[in-house]
Order: C-alpha cells, then sequence, then structure tokens
C-alpha cells in the first residue's frame, strides 16, 4: 500500500523569507483584534456578567418574534432570545432582577409557566441563574488562570531552553489568545466558563508546536554551529513540517467532528480551540521562531564557547 | 530497540489489560448488557456530572450579619444563665446592640465576681492562645463583652460544618441518596442533587433557619405600642407568621428547637396539619417547670422570629411532648418537621448561584458526545492508518487502549464526566497521536538520512521523546491551573485532560514501543515501509 505523505520528503520553503511581512502582518492583526474587542466587548453569558438563563426545546419550529414579544410581554427587563443548535432550541437570558433570590425564582417561573402553557410539548432544559458577586469571581478567577497559565509556561520553557525561548513562547500564547478573543468580539458568539476552558486549552496546546519545533532549533543549534541563524531556522522548520501538518490534521479532525455534530452546550468551547490550534500553527512559525531571530539566539546559547571549535558537521 | 525485557512486557499488558478491566462496567452500564458483569468483580462507574444527569447545583452562602446576630443572642442567654446560678449577681440593662453583649450589674462590689466568672466562660483558641471573648468593664459598673477577631473566624468555621450537616440531613433525611454538600472557602457550601431539576424545593428546605423558640407572651406590654412594633424593656415585639399583627414576648427563652429530640407531622383534633415533638429530658424537664408555674397564661411558639401561634397554658405540659399548630399545609408541616429534626441552621444560607439541567437535555448531550467521539476517533484512526501504514495500525491500537485508560482512571477515581469532560476526551484522542507523529516522522527522517532500520527506530524514539516530554509539561501546566481556578464542568474538564496526558504518554511511547519491539524481532524485517 502506498503511504500518504502530505508534505514530501525533502522541504526546502524559505519560511523566514517572509517573516518581516508576517511579523508586521500579525502585530497589526493582534492589535487591531485586542482594540476590536476593547471597543465592542465580548458577548459574556450570565457566568460572567450575572442574570438568568432558560434554555427551552419547543416541539416544532416556533416563531422567534412572537416569543420574544410574549416574554416582554411578562416586564422582567431586558430579555435577550437566542437560537442555540437549531429552530427548536432557544435561550432567553435576563438580567438579575431587582429584589434578590425571592425575584429571580418567579422570574423563572413565569417564563418556564409562559413556556408550557403556550406551546405545547415544550420542555425547559435548564435554568441557570448567578449572582453579580459569583460571576465578578468567575470572571476575575478566569483572568487570573489564563495569566497565570501563560507565564507558567513561559517560565517553564526558559528553565527548559534559554530565557530567548521563554519569551518566543509568551508572545506566541499572547498572540494566540488576542486572535481568539478578537474572534469571539467579531461573531458575538457567547463567552462563558467553557469558552475560558478553552482558552486555557488553547495555552496549553497551541505551544505545542512551538515546542516542538524549538526542541529542533535546538537541536540544530548544537548540530551547525556555524550556520547563519536563518538558514538554520528554515532547517528546523522544514525539518519538523510533515509532523506539524500531520498533528494539526488530526488534532483539527477531532475537534472538527466535535464542533460539527457535537452538543450544542460545547459550542463554544470546539470552535475555541479548533480555532486556537489553526492559530497555533501559523504562529509557531511566524511568531514563535522570527523572534529568536531578534533576541539574537546562536549555538553559544547552548553550547560552551571553548567547545565551539570543534569538528562542524554538515546537513545531511 | 530489540531488547525489551519479559518482565517489562508483562508490566505494560498488565496496565493494558487493568484498563480494559476497569473500563468495561462504564462502558457495560448503558448497553443491555449491563446485568452480564459478575457483581462479586470490582464494579466501580463513571460518575456523570450534573450536566450530563441532569440535577441542580447550588452554591450558597452564609450571612456574615445573621451569624454575628446568632452568636450575640447565644452569648446573651449564656451570661444570663451563668450569672443567674448561685451565688447569682444581679444584672440589668442587657443588650446585644453595635456587636457585643454589654449590661450593668446593679450591686457594684460584685462587677469583679461577674467578670471571673464571665471569663472563664470564654474558650481559648488553639495555637493563637486568643480567647474567643474579650471581658472588660467600662464606666466600673458595666460590663461589655466584645468577640475577638480570631474568636469569630473560629465561630465561623464551626458554624459552616454544623450548616453543612444540616442541609445534608435536610435534603437527604434518610441518607441514602448521592447528593454532594461540601464547604467551599471559609463561608459557602455547595450543594448538588443529581435528578432534581428543579431546585424550588431544595431551596425553601434550606432557605429556613428553623430556629424554634418558646416564650412567655408579656401581657404587661401596652397593646397599641405592641400592634406598632414596640415593646417594654426585657420583651420584644414580634411579628406574627400569618401577617395579623404582632405579639409582645419576653425576651428569655424558655425552650428552644436544641431541645428537641423528635419532630413529626401530624394533625391536630381539627383535622389540620401540625407538628409534634419530643423534648429531651432538660428540655421536658423546663418546660415542665415554667408551664406549672404560668397556668392560665399564653405562651408564644416562635419561628425564624415570627410567632406561629400563642396558645393559652391549660394544665402543666410534664411529658415533653407538645403539638405546634398553624397555617400548615400538608407540605409545609412536612418540610418544617424535617427541619425541625435536623436541628436549626446556625447561620442563614443564600443562594447566590443556581444552576439547573434537565436529564433529557443530559440524554441528549450523551447520545451526541458519544458518536462525536466515535466518528472523530474513526477519523484519527483512519488519518494514521493511510500515513504511517504498520506504525499507524501500532497508533491505532494504543489510541484504542488510551481510551480504555481514560475511562478506567475516571471510574477509579470517582472524578465526575461532564459534557466539556467529553470535549477534553475528543481533544485528548486528537492531541494523543501526537506523539506517534512525532516519533514516525522522525523515523521516516532518520532512515533518510541512511541509517539503518534498527538505528533510526531506536534514533526516532529517543529524540522524539524530548519534544513529547516537553509539550506534555505545558498541557499539564494548563489543564492543573484550570483543575485549580475552575469549578463544576470546567474542573471535569481539566482532570480528563490531566489523565489523558498522562495515559497517552504511557500508550502512545511505552505500548507502542514493545509493539514495535516484538515484531522488529519476530518479523527481521529487512526495510521499513513508513
Amino acid at each position: 500500500m502506498k503511504l500518504l505523505k502530505l508534505v514530501p520528503d525533502h522541504t526546502n520553503v524559505d519560511f523566514m523569507r517572509w517573516r518581516n511581512v508576517a511579523v508586521v502582518l500579525s502585530t497589526l492583526l493582534t492589535v487591531a483584534s485586542l482594540a476590536y474587542t476593547a471597543y465592542r466587548g465580548l458577548n459574556l453569558g450570565v457566568d460572567f456578567v450575572g442574570g438568568q438563563l432558560i434554555r427551552v426545546t419547543f416541539a416544532q419550529p416556533v416563531d422567534v418574534e412572537q416569543l420574544r414579544g410574549r416574554v416582554d410581554g411578562l416586564h422582567l427587563g431586558e430579555a435577550n432570545i437566542s437560537e442555540f443548535g437549531g429552530p427548536k432550541s432557544y435561550q432567553i437570558r435576563l438580567p438579575k432582577p431587582e429584589g434578590g433570590d425571592a425575584a429571580a425564582n418567579i422570574a423563572a417561573d413565569r417564563v418556564k409557566q409562559l413556556v408550557t402553557t403556550n406551546y405545547a410539548g415544550a420542555r425547559v432544559d435548564a435554568v441557570e441563574t448567578v449572582s453579580g458577586k459569583v460571576s465578578e469571581e468567575l470572571a476575575s478567577d478566569g483572568l487570573k488562570a489564563i495569566i497565570f497559565a501563560m507565564l507558567g509556561i513561559a517560565v517553564y520553557i526558559w528553565l527548559r531552553f534559554e530565557w530567548q525561548f521563554g519569551i518566543g513562547a509568551l508572545l506566541t500564547l499572547a498572540h494566540d489568545i488576542a486572535m481568539t478573543l478578537g474572534f469571539f468580539a467579531f461573531t458575538r458568539l457567547q463567552v462563558d466558563l467553557n469558552v475560558v476552558a478553552a482558552l486555557l486549552t488553547i495555552v496549553g496546546y497551541s505551544l505545542n508546536d512551538t515546542v516542538v519545533i524549538y526542541d529542533r532549533i535546538r537541536e540544530d543549534l548544537r548540530k551547525y554551529r556555524r550556520m547563519p541563524i536563518l538558514q538554520l531556522l528554515n532547517l528546523s522548520l522544514n525539518e519538523t513540517l510533515a509532523r506539524t501538518v500531520v498533528t494539526s490534521l488530526t488534532v483539527l479532525i477531532a475537534l472538527g467532528v466535535l464542533m460539527l455534530i457535537g452538543p450544542e452546550v460545547i459550542f463554544g468551547l470546539a470552535i475555541a480551540i479548533f480555532l486556537g490550534v489553526l492559530i497555533g500553527t501559523y504562529s509557531s512559525i511566524y511568531i514563535s521562531a522570527p523572534v529568536l531571530v531578534w533576541l539574537k539566539v546562536n549555538s553559544s546559547s547552548f553550547v560552551p564557547a571553548e567547545e565551539k571549535d570543534g569538528p562542524e558537521k554538515q546537513p545531511a | 530497540m530489540l531488547e525489551f525485557p519479559r518482565w517489562k512486557v508483562w508490566l505494560v499488558s498488565l496496565v493494558v489489560v487493568a484498563g480494559i478491566f476497569f473500563s468495561l462496567p462504564s462502558l457495560l452500564a448503558g448497553t443491555p448488557y449491563k446485568n452480564a458483569w459478575p457483581a462479586w468483580l470490582p464494579h466501580d462507574k463513571i460518575n456523570l456530572g450534573l450536566d450530563l444527569a441532569g440535577g441542580s447545583h447550588l452554591l450558597l452562602e452564609a450571612d456574615a450579619g445573621d451569624a454575628m446576630k446568632q452568636r450575640l443572642q447565644r452569648k446573651e442567654d449564656e451570661v444570663q444563665t451563668e450569672l443567674k446560678r448561685s451565688p447569682s449577681v444581679d444584672i440589668g440593662d442587657i443588650s446585644t446592640a453595635g456587636g457585643r453583649v454589654s449590661f450593668m450589674v446593679r450591686d457594684p462590689s460584685q462587677v469583679d465576681t461577674a467578670v471571673e466568672r464571665l471569663r472563664a466562660l470564654s474558650k481559648p483558641l488553639a495555637l493563637t492562645g486568643n480567647r474567643d471573648w474579650d471581658v472588660q468593664v467600662v464606666d466600673s459598673t458595666r460590663v461589655v463583652l466584645t468577640p475577638t477577631a480570631s474568636g469569630s473566624a473560629q465561630a465561623m468555621k464551626d458554624a459552616m460544618s454544623v450548616a453543612r450537616d444540616v442541609v445534608r440531613r435536610r435534603i437527604d433525611p434518610s441518607g441514602t441518596r448521592e447528593i454532594t454538600v461540601v464547604t467551599e472557602g471559609s463561608n459557602r457550601i455547595l450543594v448538588e442533587v443529581p435528578g432534581v431539576d428543579n431546585p424550588d424545593q431544595l431551596k425553601r428546605l434550606i432557605g429556613q433557619t428553623a430556629r424554634l423558640e418558646f416564650k412567655l407572651v408579656d401581657l404587661q406590654a401596652s397593646p397599641s405600642d405592641v400592634q406598632q412594633g414596640h415593646a417594654p424593656p426585657g420583651s420584644e415585639a414580634l411579628p406574627m407568621a400569618d401577617g395579623t399583627g404582632f405579639v409582645a414576648v419576653k425576651r428569655r427563652v424558655i425552650v428552644s428547637g436544641d431541645q428537641l429530640v423528635k419532630a413529626q407531622p401530624t394533625f391536630d383534633e381539627n383535622g389540620r396539619p401540625a407538628i409534634s415533638f419530643t423534648f429531651n429530658s432538660a428540655g421536658a424537664h423546663r418546660f415542665g417547670r415554667v408551664t406549672q408555674d404560668n397556668i392560665g397564661k399564653p405562651f408564644a411558639i416562635i419561628l425564624d422570629n415570627k410567632v406561629l401561634s400563642y396558645p393559652t397554658i391549660q394544665t402543666p405540659i410534664l411529658g415533653g411532648q407538645g403539638q405546634i399548630t398553624g397555617n400548615f399545609t400538608v407540605q409545609s408541616a412536612n418540610e418544617l418537621a424535617v427541619n425541625l429534626s435536623s436541628g436549626q441552621l446556625p447561620v442563614k444560607l443564600i443562594p447566590i448561584e443556581e444552576r439547573s439541567i434537565g436529564p433529557d437535555l443530559g440524554k441528549d448531550s450523551i447520545h451526541w458526545g458519544a458518536i462525536a467521539s466515535a466518528v472523530g476517533t474513526a477519523g484519527v484512526i483512519l488519518f494514521m492508518l493511510v500515513t504511517y501504514g504498520r506504525f499507524g495500525v501500532y497508533a491505532t491500537i494504543a489510541l484504542i487502549v488510551n481510551a480504555f485508560l481514560i475511562l478506567a482512571c475516571l471510574a477509579l477515581f470517582g472524578s465526575a464526566l461532564t459534557l466539556p469532560g467529553i470535549a477534553g476526551f475528543v481533544l485528548t484522542i486528537g492531541a494523543a497521536v501526537d506523539a506517534n507523529v512525532l516519533i514516525n516522522e522522525r523515523i521516516r527522517e532518520e532512515i533518510r538520512r541512511g541509517r539503518r532500520l534498527l538505528d533510526a527506530v531506536e534514533t526516532g524514539y529517543r529524540e522524539a521523546f524530548r519534544a513529547i516530554f516537553d509539550a506534555n509539561v505545558t498541557h499539564v501546566i494548563s489543564a492543573a491551573i484550570m483543575a485549580f481556578f475552575g469549578s463544576g464542568p470546567v474542573r471535569g474538564f481539566a482532570v480528563v485532560l490531566l489523565i489523558g496526558v498522562i495515559t497517552s504518554v504511557f500508550t502512545a511511547v511505552y505500548f507502542t514501543r514493545m509493539l514495535v519491539a516484538l515484531w522488529l524481532r519476530k518479523a527481521r524485517p529487512r526495510e521499513l515501509h513508513i
């Protein structure tokens, strides 16, 4: 049987030739992404802003405008109704009512009653009530977790490699997270606890490619001590290219399936990781590697200077 | 490469077999073969999280103000009881205003005795050596008891642990249901009840402090003052539970709910729902004496500072048994009986987060989650097979073993599988083959460089391991932080990722290495098709 080779055996792509263009473009996109997120804000779910969320599955497709009119008729504050995974499922979001828990119960009960009396066969799938206090804590915990994870991983990379690699990893992570946030700001997809879990996963998994490429760069730096850094980076990137493509594809296959046919509740989680892996693959080549050029990584970063006169190996 | 000692083969095989063995009960659970598993074998199954099983999640926070109020009231009672004991100290003007208990000692020569006896009552705290109450004399005749900060913290801790037990008894009086009641942080309790997707009843059970008190009615109070909520010193005006005005009662408690040993729903002589109760011997004794001394006068039955009723004492109640009537329905009488038997909450609990998920949504999620996992796994397997041939087969076997190991670990550790956990499972499947990809690509590369077959495989495994290790450490860092900060479903996700990272390194590196070594030894191939 002939085996599939997505990447031919001896590739020699001059990745680094485009590094300045790519870095400028990525920087612009990252800044634009952050600015857009700051300007438009994220569509934060009840987990992070507090309030009530009621999920309903109807027996048949319903007229949203009519449903909206009926919910507005209850005068429970500004209700937000959106489709949730199909024309029969909807989620109704209500602001946290004044008057504490009792009022929240009443509000949820009235919506439940409205749904079950007006729509035969409708079923209430979930009711969530999050107080302002808890939502503030969840938001700050989520933010802290992401920052700690990024710093923790950067420090690990610094310890295992060199400080330049740690900074490269941190910049790569910042880029990946910023782009994913921008995507959520742009698409208005709801950001809930699951999406924060996805961002944390991206911190771990989008760096996968970077770690593998850094490992090869380190190996090549020891092997080919006199090779100019740009040529060496290109060599390492080409050597690992097949692996980068194959691994990213396997993860994308698994997540793509989950995104397309998996339960709606984790759509946000699946699409965020899917996107993060995709962005991570790009940034491992065009952010992680070029950073090393500016930070002046060379063989002496790993090999003591006195050993430098040893026999030179040539690339195979 | 060829050497893979026999004991290692046995060890790796043992882990694999154990993984399959411990994951089977969970896999069989949803199928018609669920009874095929012999009962005498270990049958730990994977617990489903609330988002998959359906149920209610409730996060309660202690009302610190209420806790302090209750603590001051208890101290006030304690002070009065202590100083009444012979030789008694005559005191007056006792109050709990301003977050402290203060009173006047009528005879100035007794001030020192009072202070001494009250200091003896305060408890030393472990480690710090501080006491839980500060006793001081102000203006030579006024004694002031102030709670210390460490005493309050300790009291809160004790109150939370009592509250946790009370909540558990109220939700699950028979102690047979699989519910979670745990304290979180210093002042919160997390309640998770599978199967109940309407938390209203839970909240009614938990929302009630159920502080039952019996007090004498103050007949001297002027009725018009009382209806405006005013009462003479030594008494207080309490609202009626049914909203029909106020009743003035003496502040001194005759007997309180702590002295109840039993409470049951029943019906009174008119056939209306009521609650019958039994006091312990101290309570019965005291209740008997007070009722004997006060025949013909009314006493009030007070629940959470609201008067349920104030019957007149006809005859002394000596047996320690009685009945509470009020405007009860059958359901509210049942609930109150449960709450009284389970003890009063030492602190008021306020729900700050509620999530309830219907069982149907959970079933849908499991259904589609399982299909997505299966299709995703099949896709990855197909891709590995066409890319790496024989080595793809090894990776596939490793992947399947990995899936079994993850399920086995979940079942053994008893951590709940949540919906994001299923996503974590799918992600792990996708990412687990990365180790094999790294190894296989490296072997391809070494062969291209002209290494001999065995040497190439050996180098492939050795050189790839460094990157596999580092990449997995980064996964562990992010998953561990997620497990630490996250709660509920998110923690379930992190746990699956953590387990998956460890099992996948085992299956993708050691297990496939064993398979490859055994094949190389047996077949002695001349060239490698990879």
